[in-house]
């Protein structure tokens, strides 16, 4: 069952920008990141990985680093236990035990460069490097499959052996394509025999980088008694402990996972790489405590890139306005394993379209490369790209206004996704209008420069946002403050967006509450913080735990007033009744003769989450000599339902906007033949600076999400899908030639320019 | 340590205003001598290839990266970190604004921001937009888009 809320108005706390209760810590260098871990007896771990893209491991010789003084441990694949061959939910996608053992640690085959195949633990990070490296391997090389053509082609290689392709319902062997499946609605053929005008176009993108900070991080303890404990950077303490207790076939009450503080993630954090590792050589090594951090280009070689791949999509549309069809192939680079984000890619692809007659067709393809992991709206930008360019060129044919168009044909409550789901009420055409009305949309582009061309571009995207389990715990203390208890990692200010919808409930200042997010031993069951889900379903717990707990001091308090609790009223943090009056804080000193201290917990598991859309309006400027790229003005429009803390939900918007635009105009994975990523640096992987961007504009449109109390909608994902196809569109603009292909780099336009 | 660790170099240095002596191994990093022999780990590592500007330290008034540069070359200079930018009266204004403007989003790169922003303000107090933007282009923030980091130190501009 859905509950659903009529919506508060006028609030006290939500809304208002407070400091952010972790701030402190973050800006004098006290908050501990998993990097920062220090236990005492701690030994260092190090890994070797494979210099090729698919091989088959022959033998691994680790006599020379066993017999090396300072080594405690030395690990192979034999070392890990049969895992159990199912899939359990990572939080953002699933993860088969036995595959993701295999690629915590390769088991006979090498998928993609940068694999992990052997581990040392030794007595500091030097040693620890020295005896890895000392380690031998002997590999019979493969062609490496670089990417979904290759890998689809008749006679290809199999990258992942006895693999069974689901295709469409059939059971398929020898094959890299894992599944495919439909969403179909309607005779498409029929419908695009009698529309107008039908465009069809493929586009093609590079796997891109979620490009965290911090790198991959874990310290574990697997202690004599059977306890392991674990420290890492993740977005989610539950998602590393089933995962831990999967990998290593031991029960999870067994797994601690203590919170640190997380240095950025987008998705990619939400998978396990080193924690098993780690694990594995303390236990190797006695129980002593073992730590190993990343290095850069390890974590482009070997951790969660989006997906690249090649969409494409057909669309059908009448002279006056409105599609008729619209038709897709999703083929999306999952990795080296199963399992790329092209399911959520099919939920996405159609989501801003009311479409009579729809066909969306899936792909999930292994290619020599990373296993693919969730980056920020996992495949709905490449999935908006690739209908919004075919969007834009309808506009430019038909001569239709961008705006009005989408309007025409925008999503709205009962509007049915394409696959199957019904809307509640959601927020596009409001975001459209005030797109429409913008400054930016009606300010003139103004005349570039000599040498230089000017182009604006507009997109639009969705992303369903998330729910599932979190848990929030209240504890009132004699002073009147409140000490908050949740399972979500805080990556962008949730302890606070979180206390402040306790806070509203309350009437108590939110300066007086006190957030923390305890070990996996101490809190409820809390999903990832990914999803967009934080804020919405971890506040919603938080909001539930605090109406628990006015229960509980009216039936304390009626005992104090000798009166029945349903006859005291609590309004805005006073409680009343037969005259008298008592403010919540007060009341906190008082309640020894009434039972000790109140508290209250709640846990909720939430099946829907409301609905996300953007629309963004992207003005750059290239330089005609050198086809380089500056975006000089950019507005993003969200429904962001209600926003908690507004200061932080526009950081949400800008960051978004800002990956996104490195996306469109700049990242990609370089892949050389043999299958090696040539760009495995920052210097070379050129994600955008501080001299790159302009301010970024937001503009947030409130329609309340019906399903919270507050209307709070997940605001973190969908700010990063326009700017795919709305700067490639102000590069069209610009220089009168369309891409198909991201990113719209110097080089590409250069091409397109001397093309004429 | 152990066979693998070379030779240590005694340095004598003034970290954020206090006298260190300390045997560092050769071939650490300045940024590791910070975190794994002080123990002052509010400088990040993000690259360790000088690419991502987390672990941005100032000796003698410059900002470098500190996994560029050796423990042992810090002797007889003056480093500072993030921890030595609040003093007993209270944060740093720059801290202070990351605060109010919402400056930081997970975090990790923050230290070397302030670190570089402070460097940048010591010398030039009142910096256009287009400058703070060129002088922190060597810190990847991945989080905020920027916008929000130029702004807090437009706030403690003049």
């Amino acid at each position: 069952m859905v509950a659903t809320y009529e919506t508060k108005t006028d609030y006290k706390v939500i809304g208002n920008s407070p400091i952010r209760h972790d701030g402190l810590d973050k800006v004098t260098g006290r908050a501990i990141y998993g990097g920062d871990v220090k236990v005492p007896g701690l030994i260092w771990g190090d890994v070797i990985r494979s210099p090729h893209a698919h091989a088959r491991i022959k033998s691994i010789d680790t006599s020379a680093a066993e017999a090396m003084e300072g080594v405690f441990a030395v690990l192979t694949h034999d070392d890990f236990p049969q895992a159990d061959d199912k899939t359990i939910d990572a939080g953002e996608g699933t993860v088969n035990l036995r595959r993701g053992q295999s690629n915590v640690m390769a088991d006979q085959k090498v998928h993609y460069k940068g694999h992990v195949v052997a581990a040392v633990a030794a007595v500091d990070r030097n040693t620890a490097e020295i005896a890895a490296q000392a380690i031998k391997v002997e590999y019979e090389v493969l062609p490496a499959i670089t990417d979904v053509d290759a890998a689809m082609a008749d006679g290809a290689g199999v990258i992942l052996e006895g693999l069974v392709g689901d295709h469409l319902g059939e059971n398929v062997e020898n094959t890299n394509v894992a599944r495919v499946f439909r969403h179909e609605f309607g005779n498409v053929d029929d419908a695009f025999a009698n529309s107008d005008l039908v465009i069809e176009r493929t586009v093609a993108m590079s796997m891109v980088h979620q490009g965290y900070i911090e790198p991959h991080n874990a310290t574990a303890i697997w202690a004599q008694d059977d306890n392991l404990t674990v420290w890492s950077s993740t977005q989610g303490s539950f998602g590393v402990r089933s995962q831990v207790a999967g990998l290593l076939h031991v029960p999870e009450s067994k797994v601690k996972v203590n919170y640190v503080e997380i240095g950025g993630g987008f998705g990619g954090k939400t998978v396990v790489y080193l924690a098993p590792i780690a694990a594995l050589l303390s236990r190797k090594a006695g129980g002593r405590p073992v730590k190993l951090v990343m290095d850069r280009s390890s974590v482009f070689e070997a951790t969660g890139p989006a997906p690249g791949g090649k969409i494409r999509m057909k669309i059908g549309v009448n002279k006056d306005g409105k599609i008729q069809a619209a038709d897709t192939d999703l083929i999306l680079e999952a990795g080296g394993f199963p399992g790329s984000a092209v399911g959520a890619a099919a939920i996405c692809v159609f989501a801003c379209y009311d479409l009579p007659v729809s066909r969306i067709t899936g792909y999930d393809v292994l290619v020599n490369k990373p296993k693919s992991a969730a980056y920020r709206a996992p495949g709905s930008p490449q999935a908006s790209f690739a209908i919004e360019t075919v969007i834009d060129e309808i506009c430019d044919e038909l001569g239709f206004d961008k705006i009005q168009f989408r309007l025409d044909n925008a999503a709205h409550e009962g509007t049915r996704r394409g696959d199957g789901v019904q809307f509640i009420r959601v927020g596009l055409e409001e975001c459209l209008v005030a797109a429409k009305e913008s400054d930016h949309w009606n300010a003139p582009l103004g005349d570039a420069p000599a040498g230089k061309a000017r182009g604006r571009g507009i997109a639009s995207a969705y992303w369903m946002n998330g729910g599932g389990k979190s848990t929030c715990d209240l504890m009132l203390q004699d002073d009147g403050t409140v000490m908050l208890n949740e399972g979500s990692a805080d990556i962008g200010g949730t302890r606070t967006s979180i206390a402040m919808q306790a806070a509203e409930v309350l009437g108590i200042p939110v300066e007086d509450f006190h957030p923390s997010i305890p070990d996996t031993d101490s809190i409820g069951f809390t999903g990832v913080t990914g999803g967009s889900r934080t804020t919405y379903t971890t506040g919603l717990a938080a909001y539930n735990a605090a109406q628990k707990l006015v229960i509980e001091l009216k039936s304390r308090l009626a005992d104090l007033w000798e009166t029945s609790a349903d006859k005291i009223d609590f309004n805005e943090g006073t409680f009343t009744a037969n005259g008298d009056s008592i403010g919540i804080q007060e009341l906190a000193g008082k309640l020894d003769p009434t039972g000790g201290p109140a508290t209250s917990t709640s846990s909720v598991n939430l099946a829907e989450a409301g609905n996300a859309y953007g629309v963004q309006i992207c003005d750059l400027e290239i330089d005609l000599a050198t086809g380089k790229t500056d975006v000089i003005r950019y507005t993003a429009v969200q429904d962001v339902g209600k926003a908690v803390h507004p200061q932080y939900a526009e950081g949400q918007i800008q960051g978004g906007v800002v990956q996104g635009l490195g996306w469109a105009l700049n990242e990609e994975y370089f892949i050389t033949d043999e299958g090696a990523m040539a760009n495995r640096s920052f210097l070379d992987y050129r994600m955008p600076t501080s001299l790159d961007m302009p301010m970024i504009d937001t503009i947030m449109v409130e329609v309340p999400n019906p399903l919270h109390p507050y209307g709070v909608r997940g605001i973190g994902e969908v700010p990063i899908c326009p700017p795919l196809s709305a700067a490639t569109q102000a590069v069209k603009e610009a220089v009168g030639k369309p891409f198909y292909e991201l990113p719209v780099k110097p080089g590409r336009i250069l091409e397109a320019l001397n093309g004429d | 340590m152990t066979t693998n660790s070379p030779s240590k170099v005694h340095v004598t240095t003034t970290i954020n205003g206090q006298q260190h002596e300390l045997l560092v191994p050769g071939y650490m990093s300045l940024l590791d001598t910070l975190r794994e022999l002080i123990g002052l780990t509010g400088t990040k590592e993000g690259c360790l290839d000088g690419n991502c500007g987390a672990c941005t330290v100032n000796i003698d008034g410059r900002i470098v990266d500190s996994c560029l540069v050796l423990g042992a070359e810090v002797n007889g200079k003056e480093v500072n970190t993030v921890e030595g930018m609040a003093t007993p009266e209270g944060l740093h204004p720059l801290q202070q604004a990351f605060l109010e403007e919402a400056a930081l989003q997970c975090g990790i790169c923050t230290p070397g921001f302030l670190v570089a922003a402070k460097g940048l303000l010591d010398n030039e107090p009142s910096p256009t937009e287009g400058r703070i933007r060129h002088w922190l282009a060597g810190n990847l923030c991945r989080c905020t888009g920027y916008d929000k980091i130029v702004r807090a130190v437009q706030k403690v501009s003049d």
